[in-house]
């Protein structure tokens, strides 16, 4: 099923931007807290109204400012899910997984008695919301919603109200309760591990405006813009000044990149992800920079150096590494260098 | 003692049913009107909002007298509501029991109103959003959703509007009259023995009236106990 959204919305002073059109049926929507994730995913289901655009979903017109369409909740088939679950606490497991359903009472039980067995909650049926862990509540969200079988479901922010140790495990879960689900589901989350694991394609939003929208591995190795490498996770961005094809300029630095690559004209920073950088110790190599250690920070797999570059202004270098250097590192001591792979550089707009 | 027992034996029990019914009747009434008041009001705009508040909550502030000057002014049969009423319908509502009624669920009905509104203002508004993308129609959504989400608050109210009805006397005194047996209250009653210095006779309506206030709150938080489940100690 294809689906194009286009909303304008505007709040005071902030406003939201976006367009996506696509046949893919896991779609993912990253951006930080405030940008608009939510509104969108709310517009979608028809909780909030945009001013202007228009959302279709095969040929359903849910939306269209044009037209004058505007379908109520109820009349959209697409399921939300709350970052708080949403379950009604006066109703028990299968109230709550009934909940969508309406006609036949013995159709609606055997749905429901389906639904129980698909999201293995056997013998919680009558247990009140309140009584059951995070990830049964989880569990029982989906299944309302899957029960009332919409052709979209909407999951906002699913796991950040959980621990890290459930986190991992529910989103197993959950992509295999998904599985063979046949509709769209759009995943909005400021995790980029979340949306990498499970997004075909991606929304990257900041403060209401959209970044790019594309290929979700595609977006995480070339974000090509510099709120897209910020939040997919790109520690170190740095203003670059272009000097010809194949050099660049690092200010903040003091180094000049050599790139094997043609370098475009409107490249405005570079970007490099934390675990890419490569320790140099004694004579410099190209594409190095001088570093001094700031800080340190251990983590069970991972030590995090925080690095000061030639200026005293400019943002400290993050550098992570990984367990299999540490030894290296123990034995020669903190790197005179650290090396940029000209593969991993990111140019970005 | 004796002399106790002596006037129980005598006593005439009407104000008893009166303010009863009168109570349990008001209560009902002004049960669902403030349901309905406070989800009007809830959907509505801020200005509007700000002047139907105003405007629901007036018979609480207000001195009882001036509400029972307003129903006076709205039913009395000489002027035109209240002729309608009688002639074409046949009710009569000052010194009548209808009078009791309307009275009792105009004071207390701000009770309901505010509780219940304040109540499903702290419902968690995703509930409701829930509720309308599973589907749910609007009217399955408040009985279903809202209003059992906002069950404590509900009985709060209900209990403080029974309460309020239940011992009117201002405005019931004035549109309703104290006929014995028909619109004689307990809190009419014991004005009126008071008035003639009989305190051992207002001391047992005094009794009675709180007999019956402590039971019924008792039973109803009982009926209700199974919603305040959801309600934690702290």
């Amino acid at each position: 099923m294809s689906m194009e959204v286009k909303i304008h919305k505007k709040l005071g002073e902030y406003e939201l931007d976006v367009y996506w059109k696509s046949k893919k049926k896991r779609i993912g929507i990253l951006g930080a807290s405030g940008s608009g994730k939510s509104l969108t995913l709310k517009s979608i289901a028809g909780i909030e109204h945009p001013d202007k655009g228009y959302i279709r979903i095969g040929e359903h017109i849910l939306y269209d400012s044009d037209s004058g369409t505007c379908l109520k909740p109820q009349k959209r088939n697409v399921g939300y899910m709350f970052q708080n679950y949403a379950l009604f606490p006066a109703m028990t497991v299968a109230q709550n997984v009934g909940a969508g359903l309406s006609g036949d009472k013995k159709k609606k039980q055997e749905q429901v008695e389906k639904m129980i067995r698909h999201f293995h909650l056997e013998g919680l049926e009558k247990r009140l919301p309140r009584e059951l862990s995070g990830g049964q509540q989880q569990r029982v969200a989906l299944a309302r919603i899957m029960a009332y079988e919409p052709s979209v479901i909407l999951l906002d922010e699913p796991f950040s109200a959980l621990d890290v140790f459930l986190k991992d495990r529910l989103q197993q879960e959950m992509m295999e309760l998904l599985s063979d689900y046949d509709g769209t589901v759009i995943l909005v989350s400021h995790s980029r591990d979340e949306i990498y694991r499970f997004s075909e394609e991606l929304l990257v939003i900041d403060d209401g405006k959209q970044i790019c929208y594309g290929d979700t591995k595609e977006i995480f190795d070339h974000p090509k813009k510099v709120e897209a490498a910020r939040l997919t996770g790109c520690k170190n961005i740095v203003p670059a000044e272009r000097l010809d094809a194949h050099h660049v300029r690092i200010p903040d630095w003091g180094t000049c990149l050599h790139l094997k690559q043609m370098i475009d004209v409107d490249i405005t920073h570079i970007g490099l992800r934390a675990h890419e950088f490569i320790p140099v110790w004694g004579e410099r190599e190209d594409n190095c920079i001088p570093v001094k250690v700031k800080g340190k920070a251990e983590f069970p797999f991972e030590w995090k150096y925080f690095l000061k570059g030639e200026t005293e202004e400019s943002d400290d270098i993050c550098w992570y590494v990984q367990k299999t250097l540490w030894a290296e590192l123990e034995e020669k001591g903190i790197p005179d260098y650290l090396k940029l792979p000209e593969k991993e550089i990111l140019l970005l707009k | 003692m004796d002399a106790v027992i002596e006037i129980l034996k005598g006593l005439d029990y009407s104000p008893l049913y009166v303010s009863l019914k009168t109570g349990i009747v008001a209560t009902i009434f002004s049960f669902f009107l403030g349901l309905f008041a406070a989800r009007k009001v809830i959907k509505a705009g801020p200005k509007v909002k700000a002047i139907a508040d105003g405007i629901l909550t007036l018979p609480m502030v207000l001195p009882p007298t001036a509400a029972g000057f307003f129903l006076l002014l709205l039913f009395s049969r000489r002027r035109p509501f209240g002729i309608l009423l009688y002639e074409e319908f046949g009710i009569k509502v000052v010194q009548a029991w209808a009078g009791c009624i309307i009275a009792a669920t105009v004071i207390a009905f701000p009770l309901m109103y505010r509780n219940a509104r304040a109540a499903f203002e702290q419902i968690d508004v995703n509930l409701i959003h829930a509720a309308r993308t599973l589907g749910m129609p609007e009217y399955k959504i408040f009985w279903k959703v809202a209003v059992p989400s906002a069950g404590p608050g509900l009985v709060a109210g209900t209990i403080l509007t029974f309460a309020r009805a239940l011992g009117e006397y201002g405005a019931t005194s004035m549109l309703a009259g104290n006929i014995p047996g028909k619109t004689g209250t307990i809190s009419q009653r014991i004005a009126m023995v008071i008035q003639d210095g009989d305190y051992m006779t207002a001391g047992i309506w005094v009794v009675i009236i709180m007999l019956v206030a402590f039971v019924l709150i008792f039973l109803m938080n009982l009926v209700t106990g199974r919603n305040m489940k959801n309600i934690r100690r702290w």
